[in-house]
């Protein structure tokens, strides 16, 4: 007598309705914000004249390994996972040995650390000051508050995960969350970067 | 002036409002009628020197109505009041402690933000943590805190 063979369960999280609502609601990016048109027609008339593809090819790879390496990250902490934000920021883990300078203005910096819990209420000031970054930019979600809306997921107040309010492209798991962790994040984030810079597309919202 | 111990207090009390305090050390309870709130409190601020508002806050015992609590100190003497009354089921008025205790103000306006609870005679009485266009309060029991609320909850 032959042995059932196991069955593999299908794949469950597709019925939890926490992800439908995520696939419902998150945020996905509008289009291409990789350049504006003036500057991408001169780099393409530079480009097609004789001998220009030196100059062009030359030139983006110096421009691409500039703007990985100065990612300018707006402080946005809002709770407990901007002190650990903070502590990343500092002289002991030194992230400005990547090129990043937290700054606090939006309006110079390509990168939005969330850190911290997103409440109903914040989340307007919030989107503001995504919308006053200029294009390109990135957003990290940092801490489990962040991500999903954390132990306070089923509060009257909070927002279960900042994607519904701005497009994320690293989420970094932990309450709170490391400044390794974090550091973690912000590699893969320059990883993205580069993989942008050269192909002007982001990665796919969905894993692999 | 002798200093106020939670034996006079509760005796005075017992005199003048006709309910028995329960008393934990220098700890007092005291449960009145809503119409007797704002004499109760004034007695505690004028008569026990009870100065110190501590907090004021709400319960929500659900078909038995709302109940408010509000504490008062005497830092001195280390005597410390907990008034209570409670609401009438349905009902959600009370009088206001603002003329006593200038610091029952935000306090209130908080109570009202949380459970609804109308303070009349309070000078400004709006919502203070949550938005003005937030629907309901939060903590009444019969809230539904996980309505969808989309994009946001």
């Amino acid at each position: 007598m032959k042995r059932p063979l196991p069955q593999i369960p299908p794949p469950v999280w597709s019925e939890f309705k926490d992800l439908q609502e995520w696939e419902k609601y998150h945020q996905e990016r509008t289009g291409n914000d990789r350049n504006s048109e003036a500057l991408a027609s001169i780099a393409d008339a530079i480009h097609h004249f004789p001998g220009g593809w030196l100059v062009t090819t030359s030139t983006d790879k110096i421009f691409n390994w500039a703007r990985k390496s100065s990612m300018w990250p707006v402080t946005f902490g809002l709770a407990c996972c901007a002190i650990e934000m903070m502590a990343t920021f500092a002289s002991r883990f030194d992230v400005e040995r990547f090129g990043m300078v937290p700054w606090a203005s939006p309006r110079h910096s390509d990168l939005m650390i969330v850190s911290g819990t997103v409440t109903i209420k914040m989340s307007p000031m919030l989107k503001r000051i995504y919308d006053q970054m200029p294009d390109p930019k990135w957003v990290v979600s940092m801490g489990s508050c962040a991500n999903s809306g954390g132990p306070f997921r089923h509060g009257y107040h909070v927002v279960k995960g900042v994607d519904r309010v701005v497009p994320v492209d690293v989420y970094v798991p932990g309450c709170p969350p490391t400044p390794d962790s974090l550091m973690y994040g912000l590699l893969k984030l320059q990883e993205q970067v580069a993989h942008f810079q050269k192909t002007g597309a982001r990665p796919a919202s969905e894993p692999a | 002036m002798t200093p106020l111990t939670a034996a006079t207090a509760a005796s005075q009390i017992q005199e003048l409002f006709g309910v028995a305090a329960v008393v934990a050390g220098g700890d007092l309870g005291v449960t009145v009628p809503v119409e007797q709130w704002l004499a109760l409190a004034r007695f505690a601020k004028d008569t026990l020197g009870c100065r110190y508002f501590n907090f004021l806050s709400a319960i929500d015992w659900k078909e038995q109505g709302l109940e408010v609590v509000a504490r008062v100190e005497d830092l001195d003497a280390r005597v410390a009041l907990t008034l209570r009354t409670r609401l009438a089921p349905g009902a959600t008025h009370c009088p206001s402690l603002t003329g006593v205790y200038r610091g029952a103000g935000w306090m209130e306006r908080e109570c009202y933000d949380m459970f609804g609870v109308v303070f009349d005679g309070h000078p400004d009485l709006r919502r203070i943590l949550l938005g003005d266009d937030w629907d309901g309060h939060p903590l009444r029991k019969d809230y539904a805190v996980d309505t969808p609320h989309a994009p946001y909850r």
